[in-house]
């Protein structure tokens, strides 16, 4: 706002232009440059529509859903309120065991990644050419795009019977884990790595090289330099990658479907029951935002965010 | 850090792993596209080109092609729109709740996608069904555009704290209206970070399956349901499979385009 306080006196038209059109854009262009608030309401109006109203609207709808109920028979919505869905949620062990399993699995699939970027990411920052570097950082970004069904495909294609992973394993006598909650936590893994992989990697760079001398200098080895040292200062890296593998596997189901075979999670629920209970679906809908919304009140106690 | 010569070895041979294990798969699908049984045993006994002129001839699969470029399209321009609007005041103006602004436009993406289309599929069944505006290809574009908002937001918002305000100022004071210092001086400045914006809604939308199953109405099919609904049907493996391999390679185009926008901008 502190630009353009003063409007200019020479706001002379272009001698092109035509009358009319110089007076209707000029009229308004004035009224917007001298009123500011005008100028954000009119660049916010239509965002807000959608965001405001739209999106956010839905969502408290789902949540008034969420205490209505479903006549059993036509399976139309009655607005009636009642807790009869959030009862059922809490009190029906299957449907427990379901919300804990799939947290569960979020939390193991975030465990893997960063298991699996934190000497991945060591290697790019601290060995790696710089040529060997780029083509890596590269290298794990390129397949975000790749689709996301191709990719549950190809894991799909892996683990089955008879399948490349089984062939792979046969001279060792063995056969790969097949369709399971292995299979799902290692093809999600896959699917959010580069969330995890990515901050990871460049915080790594971000640790200057003498810090680590030092700590070799004070007679720490390779392991206990990359406990004391590294990991304190990845932390922030470690919980905003957290933030994106654990919620995109939490909301998760088209991956459950085809590679986790029995494997029940929230989202399989959820679109079971989106046609015939409306209501209950929307109060199992309820159980990712809250665990969101829960995990990103951790992360932001930590002070993680507001290093991002 | 002073590492043994050992330890690099491991590290080096661990990241040859990861990186294998990332692309592994997929040119497990490549070439899982010219296998010549539809079992899909393993190893390939013989290599046939059958499957990729069987899918070229595919009715379903164009038809759903043109669906996905439509909503797309569609979804990519909303955002384009909404995306630089919100960028453009955020990052200009202070204004009270300008937070909560930020927050609704990240929110759509920090929610799993699962809540974005029950939420969407709730509102479009019980409040607007009844006003005649049901599920369809309309509501798959909402839900697109909603979450592709963020995506040319984040583009365009980091352009705009880098611009060079100056000029703007000068063209107005050469005389030149709030309009025509838009498209003539602001414009040009955040052009590419538009493109690459545009570029990563329209992949992102391409690409989406979850909202789109909860925002589709049972006849409207993107190339993501009809892969999804063909993908357990033994007869239809082997189109499924030619149509992922070609998604792979095209895959590439907007990463090529997106790193040579981006990169130019560094010049």
């Amino acid at each position: 706002m502190t630009l353009l306080q003063t409007p200019p006196d020479s706001a002379a038209p272009p001698v092109h232009s035509t009358a009319t059109r110089r007076s209707l854009t000029d009229v308004v262009s004035r009224v917007l440059y001298v009123r500011p608030k005008l100028r954000v309401t009119a660049l916010l109006l239509l965002p807000m529509l959608w965001l405001g109203v739209l999106y956010i609207g839905s969502l408290a709808l789902l949540f008034i859903t969420a205490f209505w109920t479903t006549d059993s028979f036509t399976s139309k919505v009655i607005p009636a309120f009642t807790l009869e869905n959030f009862a059922e949620i809490l009190t029906q062990p299957a449907y427990q065991a379901t919300a804990l399993r799939t947290i569960g699995i979020a939390l193991a699939v975030t465990l893997v990644c960063m298991s699996l970027a934190l000497p991945l990411g060591l290697y790019m920052a601290k060995v790696a050419s710089p040529r060997m570097r780029a083509v890596l950082a590269i290298g794990i970004t390129l397949p975000l795009w790749a689709g996301y069904l191709v990719k549950v495909f190809s894991w799909r294609i892996t683990f089955s019977a008879g399948g490349p992973l089984d062939w792979l394993l046969a001279p060792l006598g063995m056969t790969g884990p097949g369709y399971g909650t292995a299979a799902l936590i290692i093809t999600l893994s896959y699917l959010w790595f580069p969330y995890m992989a990515v901050p990871v990697y460049s915080a790594f760079r971000q640790i200057p090289d003498n810090l680590l001398d030092a700590s070799s200098d004070l007679g720490a080895r390779s392991w206990a330099t990359v406990r004391t040292v590294a990991i304190p200062l990845l932390k922030p890296a470690f919980i905003a990658g957290s933030i994106f593998t654990f919620s995109l596997s939490l909301g998760d189901y088209i991956a459950a479907q085809f590679v986790g075979g029995k494997t029940q999670v929230i989202g399989t629920v959820i679109a079971s029951n989106i046609n015939l209970n409306p209501p209950l679906a929307a109060a199992f809908g309820i159980v990712p935002i809250l665990v969101v919304v829960l995990y990103l009140f951790l992360a932001r106690k930590t002070g993680a965010l507001k290093a991002l | 850090m002073r590492l043994s010569a050992p330890a690099k070895i491991t590290l080096r041979v661990f990241a040859f792993l990861v990186m294998a294990a990332i692309y592994l798969p997929l040119l497990l699908v490549i070439a899982n596209s010219f296998n010549a049984t539809t079992s899909g045993a393993f190893p390939i006994q013989e290599f046939t080109t059958k499957w990729w002129v069987a899918a070229m001839h595919n009715e379903g699969v164009r038809e759903a092609l043109w669906t996905s470029i439509k909503v797309a399209s569609v979804a990519t321009a909303i955002s384009l729109v909404l995306g630089s609007m919100v960028a453009f005041a955020l990052s200009r103006y202070e204004f009270f709740g300008k937070n909560t602004v930020n927050l609704l436009v990240v929110l759509p993406i920090a929610l799993p996608g699962i809540v974005t289309g029950v939420a969407l599929n709730n509102t479009f069944k019980t409040v607007l069904e009844p006003l005649g505006i049901g599920l369809g290809l309309f509501s798959v574009i909402v839900g697109h555009a909603t979450f592709s908002i963020v995506m040319v937001f984040n583009n365009v918002q980091a352009r705009m704290g880098r611009m060079n305000r100056g000029l703007e100022e000068a063209a107005m004071d050469m005389g030149a209206n709030v309009f025509k210092t838009f498209f003539q001086v602001t414009f040009p400045g955040f052009r590419s970070a538009f493109i690459a914006g545009g570029l990563l809604a329209f992949a992102l939308s391409f690409d989406e399956i979850v909202v789109t199953t909860f925002t589709a109405a049972p006849g409207t099919e993107t190339l993501p349901i009809w892969i999804f609904n063909n993908m357990s049907r033994p007869n239809q493996a082997p189109v499924v499979n030619v149509i992922a391999a070609v998604l792979i390679l095209a895959s590439m185009i907007p990463v090529y385009l997106s790193q040579r926008l981006t990169g130019d901008d560094k010049k």
